[in-house]
């Protein structure tokens, strides 16, 4: 199955996204997804009924995993440290402008 | 130095091997301190217009050099990178100190932490001399996709280093540091030391911590070392590697003498050639290049032959669906709220998520993110990222087969030597095919190796990729070691 991009489909995945793109951005966005899918629809021609999706390579080998670590409470970052690089911040929130209902 | 700023005579210097930087320190020929300046000397020459460095860690290096030199004039023993200069790709955090992978929406953002991979440089006596340049957030195959302005190869500075680590292949192959690090997730260490000429390394998936690794997609990301030879690429490896407690993924499998380990003759050793990486869109001169480099791995008293990887036409779309799926969900956390670039004047929360994200990321990581949205929405995701896993699933297979009747596996790193700068950024599919010979091995989990195998007729460098299983990392340093040896 290869679906045509849409305008429609650019502007849901953009919201998804939480990409604001400009009309420039919106016509371009739909001719590279396009061209990009197309080709990767060549991936249809190969049978995988049966063959167990690949997410995480550690199950290959043998010497891949360790077990989960102890549940330890430990120091973390300094509140201080990480409160700096806030754009915005009364020393313990991060203030964000209000989220306004629909 | 001449005014004619594109001859490579100008910027290309082979650095010092490790061996020999610690015979100056520990025989009393060379203060660290005095290292450390000269190195900051050929920055400040070379970086204005070459572009490698984004940052420079004075303070910290000079602290560094300073502890180093206290310990050396005490007659203490000295840690195993003692001294040497290092940079590290823009992608790994380093406490304090800008990182901003290579983006505008970290512009300026100093991390409260250091990357495991940097500590234990640190912790083993290298000097960090700086932040190197790639392409933003990891995604990209020339470095041309950073918000600073692209790397310039040292070979030919009219052509790229390679991406996305292509600060940290440059940086070694003009000397502006002794080694580097950078990230590879479809091949962003192989192909950059394949365009300039120098060793990188692919750790096996879960060898290296990515504790730190600003993620680009957290199934693929590995970090690694670069060096002007294969031995101290060995070196390096064995520094930064092993288990951390931080990284979820990382692996138990003891650390090996890996430098050690390459010194063992590669005579023996079953060297598999695949077929599927020698065919249609591979420079003619590239080909005879790596064919040069096979024909030295047999006189080695390598055992070659045919080895058969039947899906490899079939990696690219595979990985550029996980790769980007997996991006999608891992740069949701750039939203102007805790870090980075903030949008002024957003009126809801929404738009300043959506304006920030939109005024703060380059064009290919927006590409990337829609791309990846778009194949795990509801309705796509079962014909788009499910298939991706199962063909990937494929392809690893396939490799296991393949290292059932081999040690090792070469290919060309890339199908083409380095190529101009502008000229394929017009069309995003032609700069991902760049990357056929490099994503398989990353989709895969295994390890890999790409040293320098000759030249083009143009004096552009070659380079060879050896591939090895699993936590084989000492079987692919020996191939390599080997094809380094026959100087192609």
């Amino acid at each position: 199955m290869t679906a045509r991009v849409t305008v429609e489909d650019v502007k849901r995945v953009a919201e998804l996204a939480h990409l604001d793109l400009t009309p420039e951005e919106s016509t371009g966005m739909l001719r590279d997804l396009n061209s990009i899918l197309d080709y990767m629809a060549e991936l249809n021609e190969l049978e995988t009924k049966g063959v167990a999706p690949l997410a995480q390579v550690s199950e290959l080998s043998d010497a891949g995993h360790s077990g989960p670590r102890r549940d330890v409470l430990e120091p973390s970052l300094p509140r201080a440290a990480v409160m700096a690089e806030a754009p915005e911040t009364d020393g313990v929130f991060f203030k964000v402008p209000k989220v306004i209902e629909r | 130095m001449s005014t004619d700023t594109k001859t490579a005579a100008n910027y290309l210097e082979t650095p010092k091997t490790l061996p020999a930087l610690r015979a100056d320190l520990t025989e009393g020929r060379v203060k660290v301190s005095d290292l450390a300046s000269e190195y900051y000397e050929r920055i400040e020459k070379k970086n204005h217009y070459l572009n490698v460095y984004l940052s420079l860690t004075k303070e910290r290096a000079l602290a560094q050099a300073e502890r180093i030199d206290a310990m050396a004039a005490k007659g203490d023993p000295l840690p195993p990178l003692a001294g040497v200069p290092v940079g590290i790709k823009d992608v790994l955090v380093t406490k304090g100190a800008v990182s901003t992978a290579g983006s505008k929406i970290l512009k300026g953002y100093h991390p409260p932490y250091d990357a495991t991979v940097v500590a234990r440089l640190e912790a083993a006596g290298a000097v960090v001399l700086g932040k190197l340049n790639c392409d933003e957030f990891a995604m990209g195959s020339s470095n041309e996709n950073s918000a600073y302005g692209p790397v310039r190869n040292p070979v030919d500075p009219e052509r790229v280093p390679g991406g996305s680590s292509g600060g940290s292949a440059a940086a070694v192959a003009a000397n502006m540091a002794v080694a580097t690090l950078g990230s590879d997730t479809g091949g962003s260490i192989r192909q950059p030391a394949s365009f300039c000429g120098v060793v990188g390394v692919l750790p096996t998936y879960g060898r290296v911590s990515r504790y730190g690794l600003i993620a680009f997609a957290s199934s693929l990301d590995r970090v690694g070392p670069f060096a002007a030879n294969v031995r101290d690429a060995a070196t390096l490896l064995g520094v930064i590697a092993g288990h951390d407690p931080n990284d979820a993924t990382s692996s138990p499998a003891p650390v090996e003498d890996y430098a050690a380990e390459s010194d063992k003759p590669a005579k023996g050793l079953r060297i598999g050639v695949p077929a599927e990486y020698f065919g249609e869109g591979l420079d003619a001169e590239v080909r005879a290049a790596i064919e040069k480099g096979i024909a030295a791995l047999e006189t080695a008293g390598c055992a070659i032959q045919p080895v058969s990887l039947p899906h490899t036409q079939y990696a690219v779309p595979t990985y550029y669906l996980v790769a980007t799926a997996e991006a999608s969900a891992n740069l949701a956390r750039f939203d102007g709220v805790r870090y980075g670039y903030r949008s002024p004047h957003s009126e809801t929360l929404s738009a300043m998520y959506s304006h920030s994200r939109d005024e703060g990321f380059g064009a290919e990581v927006k590409r990337r993110i829609m791309l990846g949205t778009y194949a795990l929405s509801a309705g796509y995701y079962d014909a788009y990222y499910l298939k991706a896993q199962q063909v990937r699933r494929l392809l690893a297979e396939e490799f296991l087969r393949a290292f059932s009747q081999v040690d090792a596996i070469v290919t060309p790193t890339a199908p083409t030597a380095p190529f101009k700068l502008g000229e394929k950024t017009g069309d995003p599919l032609a700069m991902y095919l760049a990357d056929i010979y490099t994503v398989t091995a990353s989709l895969a989990g295994i390890c890999g190796v790409s040293v320098p195998c000759g030249k083009t007729s143009a004096g552009l460098p070659v380079g060879m990729q050896v591939l090895a299983r699993h936590f084989r990392e000492s079987t692919a340093f020996r191939v390599a070691r080997a094809v380094e040896a026959a100087e192609i």
